[in-house]
């Protein structure tokens, strides 16, 4: 091994097993450590597929409990066996808050945000990648700060903003501090960035207008991270609560989350779970199943919103 | 066919929604909550009025707000590494091909897509006295009173953190799998032609290779544990007595229950710079070992 490169750090009885590897790779020596790791392996296995089940175990708890009558889960303690399935619990759930209008007030606030975002990024990552101009580079730090300073934190003044606005309880003041996305700029700017200008510099000796380059050749080509970004925006505002729990007043700008956390708050009282849990599964289905279908979109996405 | 020039306004023109954006609820607010933290402002001093640090000051006289401290210290390191740990491990594990093993990582990751309030609703009930499924089983095993998880200010920590461990670690698993796959295969190979036992591999080669992608993942673990409340909204209301009370959602009581203004915003700049620093300490150290 050669001095002042780095290296790995190999363990010393491994580094003897490098001069002797002749000797350590007798059939015998290989089929006993075969042996010794597929004791192995099997422990790992049983041992990751007991932690994958403990994991798995609260959502089918919670759904074991929405599916039976609250008379079985209370009485008996377990909603595991006994009694039949049903319903019941779930149409019980429409019955007593106004489930309707809060999937309404969520897909609106969902949607709403992420289709002003689609614009806001798409338009201002095009300008980081492609354009250059005086200030860009004090733009583009002042937007780092959206990313190092989470708006979340941000609620006792960006309350206030919402006041002065007077937009307070409407759908627009849950929307309104998302509507632009440095993580989502960033995002765009780099994939941008990847297409060959030559594809740029055509369209506009083909007389192509910025927004029919936009349009034509930079949007068609990010069609992916159009996606990555859309997922992790709509699981994010299909989740927030404080933030619309501090600025809505009323059931008709509520989103599911702070509408069903008024169920929640009705005690805790054993007769209330089965409802409680059927509602709480309502609000999870849409994102649940959206997961499921498109899981490694979902996964690849995740990761890009962390290394924003 | 015309060929158009784009104008010298135009990257402003597009760059200007999102800097208005960025400008009206990030930065406006960020000074704003500086200024409105050196004013005294609560239900008894409707006007605002001038006091310098005073709110400060206030703030670390006050038991409850040193009592949050050292709870949101207590919640972060009891979270942090067990979940990089358990992300790390789960990353190895389900970092191969095999039949069955995107159920694995799909169990591991679901969590993480779940909104915090309702995982929230659904732990509160695992942790309830009597029907709780913690409790069932206790009950089972022949433990005749089991702890009230939520409802005992020794045990109301760790439970919580327990849930937060379950909710995160999926996440970070993704920056691990990420990680591996960066990683090329032949040192691997290497290591077990030498004859190097899984154990040595994990801890001479994975680990010291994964660093980078740990130092990252510990920085967002950070953060991220710093900015979750939904739990305490749903399961302890911060209680009992404050021992499960932390920075957010005290700052977050202190605001719109309690109505000091001053306070909570000067609550607002310490969380603020808590997390600025973590973020531009990760970004400081990580561009000084790519160097």
């Amino acid at each position: 091994m050669a001095q002042g490169t780095p290296t790995i750090p190999v363990p010393p009885d491994a580094l003897l097993d490098v001069l002797d590897a002749k000797r350590a790779h007798t059939p015998r020596a290989t089929r006993q450590r075969s042996l010794g790791r597929r004791i192995g392996s099997i422990i790992g296995t049983t041992l990751m597929t007991l932690l994958a089940l403990s994991w798995a175990l609260p959502l089918f708890w919670g759904i074991a409990v929405a599916l039976r009558p609250p008379e079985v889960s209370v009485a008996s303690g377990s909603p595991w066996w006994g009694g039949a399935l049903t319903l019941q619990n779930f149409t019980d759930a429409f019955a007593r808050i106004p489930f309707g209008q809060y999937y309404l007030n969520t897909l609106t606030i969902v949607f709403g945000v992420l289709a002003v975002q689609l614009v806001t990024i798409s338009l201002a990552g095009f300008a980081f990648a492609r354009l250059r101009f005086p200030g860009r580079d004090v733009v583009f730090v002042l937007l780092l700060m959206q990313i190092l300073v989470p708006t979340s934190v941000l609620i006792v003044p960006n309350y206030t903003t919402i006041r002065l606005l007077g937009i307070f309880d409407t759908k627009l003041a849950v929307m309104i501090p998302f509507f632009a996305s440095a993580f989502g700029t960033f995002f765009l700017r780099q994939t941008f960035s990847q297409i060959p200008s030559e594809l740029d510099d055509a369209s506009v000796l083909d007389g192509c207008r910025w927004w029919q380059t936009l349009w034509y050749v930079y949007l068609p080509n990010a069609r992916a991270a159009l996606i990555a970004f859309s997922l992790v925006s709509i699981s994010f505002h299909w989740s927030d609560f404080l933030w619309p729990l501090i600025v809505t007043n009323s059931d008709k700008n509520r989103p599911l989350t702070v509408g069903l956390n008024q169920l929640t708050q009705l005690g805790e009282t054993g007769a209330q779970w089965s409802l409680i849990m059927a509602g709480t599964l309502l609000v999870v289905a849409p994102l649940l199943i959206l997961f499921l279908i498109f899981q490694r979109q979902f996964m690849s996405s995740f990761l890009h919103s962390g290394v924003k | 066919m015309r060929r158009h020039r784009r104008s010298p306004l135009l990257p402003w023109l597009l760059v200007l929604p999102t800097a208005v954006g960025v400008a009206a609820f990030t930065l406006y607010p960020l000074v704003r909550t500086i200024h409105d933290s050196l004013y005294k402002q609560n239900q008894a001093v409707r006007i605002p009025r001038f006091v310098g640090l005073g709110n400060y000051a206030n703030l670390f006289d006050d038991e409850v707000f040193r009592h949050v401290l050292v709870n949101t210290l207590v919640f972060v390191v009891g979270t942090v590494p067990l979940s990089v740990l358990c992300a790390l491990l789960f990353a190895l594990y389900v970092n191969r091909k095999m039949r069955g093993i995107s159920v694995l990582r799909s169990a591991f990751f679901y969590p993480t897509v779940l909104p915090l309030v309702s995982a929230a609703t659904i732990w509160l009930f695992l942790y309830t006295p009597n029907f709780g499924l913690f409790n069932q089983w206790l009950h089972a095993f022949g433990v005749r009173t089991p702890p009230n998880w939520l409802g005992d200010t020794s045990f109301v920590l760790p439970a919580l953190i327990v849930m937060a461990i379950w909710k995160q670690t999926g996440y970070f698993m993704l920056f691990y799998l990420a990680g591996l796959q960066n990683l090329s295969g032949e040192v691997f190979e290497a290591a077990s032609l030498d004859g190097a036992s899984p154990i040595q591999v994990f801890r001479f080669i994975t680990v010291p290779l994964l660093s980078p992608t740990t130092l990252f993942v510990s920085t967002i673990a950070v953060v991220s544990s710093m900015q979750m409340v939904e739990q305490l909204y749903v399961m302890t209301q911060g209680g009992p007595s404050n021992a499960s009370n932390m920075l957010l959602f005290h700052l977050y009581e202190t605001a719109f229950r309690f109505r000091n203004l001053g306070e909570a915003n000067a609550m607002t700049v310490i969380l603020v710079t808590v997390l600025l620093v973590f973020t531009v300490a990760n970004f400081v150290v990580s561009e000084r070992r790519a160097a």
